[in-house]
């Protein structure tokens, strides 16, 4: 279809090759191998294409979202949209000749220094695929760096993202994988110690935790630190416009989902796995890296760096297997923090904070409903339902509101828990028809 | 034009913004207690929107890309992408959905996802996908993964090996290091193929899995895989196919048929979905059906019309990533695979086998050929530094940037000395093919002529050669 031959263009070339016909280059491959048949509908020309994806659009229900859970609502500006669908960007590899992609690379360097300033770390790298997997690969590195063994994850870590690191790790045995029960919703910091011994590499200390909630991080740290673990922080980077930063609370790594920087829900992906850490560590976290170089004539320029990690060198031995970035992603974020400012971004967050805690406190007061944990949190929170939240759920959809993530699916003793999530994309018209649709439920 | 951009941070002024948002009706200090707060503003730019989007479209501007150049790197399928898929990714409909949305909100986005994986299937000759790799290697990775459990649940516990042929992509080994497998690396033989006798000798009771890349790394169709394929299976191992170059087979052959178990697409190649500088990808994953139940989790069913996702599925390997996959992704796929009836996509695989052959018979007498006969989808050339005045294929690389062309891909695969690797894709017209075929002629005549223009190319790019080994020694990554 996106073929630009025409007959006599086959006929001159294959001329030019020295060939007579199309089946002379396809010898190579044994005839009996060549498919005879394959089942295919017919070809929709662009638009019939439209009209068929459009139809398949229309059968997804546009709903008000308020759940979160490692993917929230988070506005994307106009700005953001036009300047990652510009063909320079889009339709570039991978930037191998950094003479040829200084757009690309300087974007990058920018992400990177972007994603230290928001954790206060030192070093980034040019983004992962998604926040579990940049888990995934911050804990490898703490257990090469620490030539030790056992990873520490709280209860309140996303469940989701402790099966990735199960899946990640289980057929090669190492690192072991110790979850801490939390049962106040938090990480308890005498029950971290009581785990904690020599063989333990890290503690991944997730604030805003899975529930919403922030952990008591410095203290987490100092302990952990006590024994010489390293400890592998886990934050939303929007909410770092208003909470301390991984690297100000001691942190070692830092780890997160940039999706709400400028990047669509997209029902999962693409998503973007942010990871920082210490200088010391530079050398042990994978990935594409970018760094600032000078050219043949003394200019400032940007190349990929530290390859000797990568796997295109090292094969077997690299630190990781990976072979790209989200560098869509990791531009839209760039640019969107760019729009933002540290001013922006605090207000976004301040905005996300203020409309969670209004509806918090608005939905613990219909009768019936409470929040389930006490602590801190920031823009998302568990409610407490008189039913299971999954007919909460039901009902509110009928309303055209996404209430929450039923925690049941991943813990079977929190059926009556509901997460929910609120950005600053939610208007209060929408709250209050959350809050009024809860009311249905009150004994 | 633009030749250098300063950074956005060398252009911030405090007070400035792109972007405002309504004010909060308290502040944060009012609903958290001072400790958790941010005690120093993160140092990023503050631009109006105006220096942003000038910012960034100067940026732009600094680089190659296919909408502007011929970008003819080497097992990379830079093809046209459509952007009619851009469009259909990016509706509403689609871009809103949640992923822990309950199932019946979410009904046509499943459907995609069920009806690509069909497709994939029918284009493969495997018995079932999954979509939620992110990634070529992330697709390794899982097939490996799922090869371990395979062994683990027949109780074979003995195979700790995976071999892999010596032109391989370095995913391939790193993938298997990371699914904690040893890993053998296999010669080819002069021809390019693997060599099957010493595949044979390698082969044995510890041994996993074959990995290999069809048609490989050189361009050349394994002739001889159902050998390899009957070999591997003969001693309990399962074969591995790395599906980066599957353009070549598309429409032609299904890899169910040469004997393959595992097979992973990247759909940002074949099947035109955009690089994006870098990402994002996808690399779903086709398996044989006695290895469907290995497949990780959720996994995308259909009842009576009505699409689920199964998160409990006995024997999986469980989640390789949060969510379904690169949904975004992979509605452009889906896309570019409806725009085609079979006869459609056949000629993909055959226009892209020609242009790349027509491209080896232009220059081979410049720059010969690494196995001297027809390739597929891409071939892989030489350059002779001894007939070039010392001139490296580094060297006529930067140089064809001066020309207006990307470089193919260089020094891989790593079985090849000076190797360049060019794979033109289908979507190229002659015309354009004939203009790099040229550009490539005049630079060997350049080397003769003036080969200190060459050995210090490029010249004419918004920066010269840079210095890789100062940016490793000193890494400067951020600006802090």
């Amino acid at each position: 279809m996106y073929s630009s031959h025409t007959a006599t263009d086959r006929e001159e070339m294959l001329r030019a090759i020295g060939v007579a016909s199309l089946d002379d280059l396809l010898a190579q491959i044994p005839g009996d191998l060549r498919a005879a048949h394959f089942e295919w509908p017919p070809a929709l020309s662009e638009p019939e294409l439209m009209a068929h994806a459009h139809a398949l659009a229309a059968r997804n229900q546009p709903l008000a979202c308020f759940a979160g859970a490692g993917a929230q609502d988070h506005f994307v500006p106009a700005a953001v949209k036009a300047l990652i669908r510009r063909g320079e960007f889009l339709t570039a590899y991978t930037p191998y000749q950094a003479e040829a992609s200084q757009g690309t690379l300087q974007a990058i360097y920018e992400f990177q220094s972007s994603i230290c300033a928001l954790y206060g770390m030192d070093a980034a790298n040019a983004s992962l695929y998604d926040g579990a997997t940049a888990l995934a690969e911050a804990v490898s590195a703490a257990a090469r760096i620490t030539g030790r063994n056992k990873i520490l994850l709280p209860e309140s870590l996303h469940p989701e993202w402790r099966e990735v690191l199960k899946t990640y790790f289980g057929a090669k045995g190492e690192p072991v994988l110790e979850t801490i029960s939390c049962p106040t919703g938090r990480l308890d910091v005498s029950a971290m110690e009581a785990r904690l011994d020599e063989t333990v590499a890290a503690v991944v200390v997730a604030t805003p935790n899975f529930f919403g909630l922030l952990e008591d991080a410095p203290v987490l740290a100092e302990r952990a630190h006590g024994r010489g673990a390293l400890v592998v922080a886990v934050a939303d980077p929007v909410s770092l416009g208003v909470l301390e930063a991984p690297g100000h609370w001691g942190a070692d790594f830092a780890v997160g989902e940039g999706q709400g920087l400028g990047n669509p829900l997209n029902y999962g992906g693409p998503y973007l796995g942010l990871l920082a850490c210490r200088k010391a560590h530079m050398r042990h976290i994978p990935g594409r890296i970018c760094g600032l170089t000078t050219d043949a004539d003394g200019r400032r320029g940007f190349v990929l760096t530290l390859q000797a990690r990568e796997q295109h060198i090292r094969r077997e031995r690299a630190a990781s297997n990976i072979c790209s970035n989200e560098a869509l992603c990791a531009l839209a974020a760039t640019i969107h923090l760019a729009l933002l400012g540290p001013a922006g971004l605090k207000e976004m967050a301040e905005l996300c904070l203020d409309k969670a805690h209004r509806l918090a406190e608005q939905a613990a007061a219909v009768p019936g409903f409470r929040l389930c944990f006490d602590g801190p949190f920031f823009n998302e929170f568990v409610l407490e339902c008189p039913v299971p939240a999954e007919r909460v759920r039901r009902a509110l959809l009928k309303r055209g509101l996404l209430a929450g993530v039923p925690l049941g699916r991943y813990v079977t003793t929190r059926k009556h828990s509901l997460l929910v999530c609120v950005t600053e994309q939610r208007t209060e018209e929408e709250c209050e028809r959350f809050v009024a649709a809860l009311g249905d439920f009150a004994p | 034009m633009t030749s250098s951009e300063k950074l956005s941070i060398e252009k911030s002024v405090p007070g400035r913004r792109g972007i405002w948002f309504a004010k909060a009706s308290r502040p944060a200090a009012d609903w958290l207690p001072h400790h958790v707060l941010r005690r120093v503003p993160p140092r990023l730019p503050e631009m109006a929107e105006s220096e942003v989007v000038r910012h960034y479209t100067r940026l732009s501007q600094l680089n190659y890309c296919l909408d502007t150049h011929f970008y003819p790197l080497g097992s990379c399928t830079m093809k046209h992408n459509p952007r009619a898929n851009e469009e259909v990714a990016a509706l509403e409909g689609f871009a809103a959905a949640h992923p822990c949305a309950p199932e019946t909100a979410v009904q046509g986005t499943l459907e995609v996802l069920f009806r690509l994986e069909r497709l994939l299937c029918e284009l493969t000759g495997l018995a079932a996908f999954t979509l939620q790799p992110a990634a070529g290697a992330h697709g390794e990775f899982t097939g490996i993964l799922v090869a371990a459990a395979f062994h683990r649940a027949r109780g074979d516990r003995k195979r700790k090996e995976i071999l892999v042929a010596d032109s391989s992509h370095g995913t391939n080994p790193a993938s298997a290091a990371l699914g904690g497998f040893a890993v053998r690396t296999v010669a080819s033989r002069a021809d390019g193929r693997l060599d099957l006798d010493a595949l044979r000798m390698a082969l044995g009771p510890q041994t996993a899995m074959v990995m290999l890349t069809v048609p490989n790394t050189l361009g050349l169709f394994e002739r001889q895989i159902r050998e390899i394929a009957e070999a591997t299976h003969a001693v309990g191992a399962l074969l591995y196919m790395d599906g980066a170059n599957f353009n070549a087979l598309m429409g032609l052959a299904k890899p169910a048929d040469f004997g393959v178990d595992i097979l992973h697409l990247n759909l940002h190649k074949s099947f035109s979905t955009p690089h994006g500088g870098g990402g994002p990808g996808s690399g779903p994953v086709g398996v044989q059906a006695r290895l469907a139940k290995f497949l990780p989790v959720p996994r995308v069913v259909e009842k009576n019309g009505r699409f689920k996702l199964q998160t409990r599925c006995p024997g999986s390997i469980g989640r390789m990533r949060s969510f379904a996959g690169n949904v975004g992704v992979i509605l452009k796929a889906y896309a570019y695979l409806r725009g085609h009836d079979a006869l459609r996509l056949r000629s993909v695989a055959e226009n892209a086998i020609l242009n790349a052959n027509y491209v080896r018979a232009r220059l081979k007498d410049l720059y010969p050929a690494a196995v001297d006969e027809p390739c597929l989808h891409e071939c892989v050339l030489r350059t002779e530094p001894e007939k070039m005045n010392g001139l490296k294929t580094l060297d006529v690389a930067k140089r064809l940037l001066d020309h207006g062309f990307h470089a193919p891909t260089i020094y891989f695969p790593l079985i090849v000395h000076e190797a360049l690797m060019i794979e033109p894709t289908e979507t190229e017209t002659r015309e354009t093919l004939e203009a790099f075929v040229s550009a490539l002629r005049a630079i060997h005549a350049e080397a003769l002529s003036d080969p200190e223009k060459v050995k210090t190319a490029p010249h004419d790019l918004p920066v010269r050669r840079l210095d890789e080994l100062a940016a490793a020694r000193n890494p400067n990554v951020a600006w802090g």
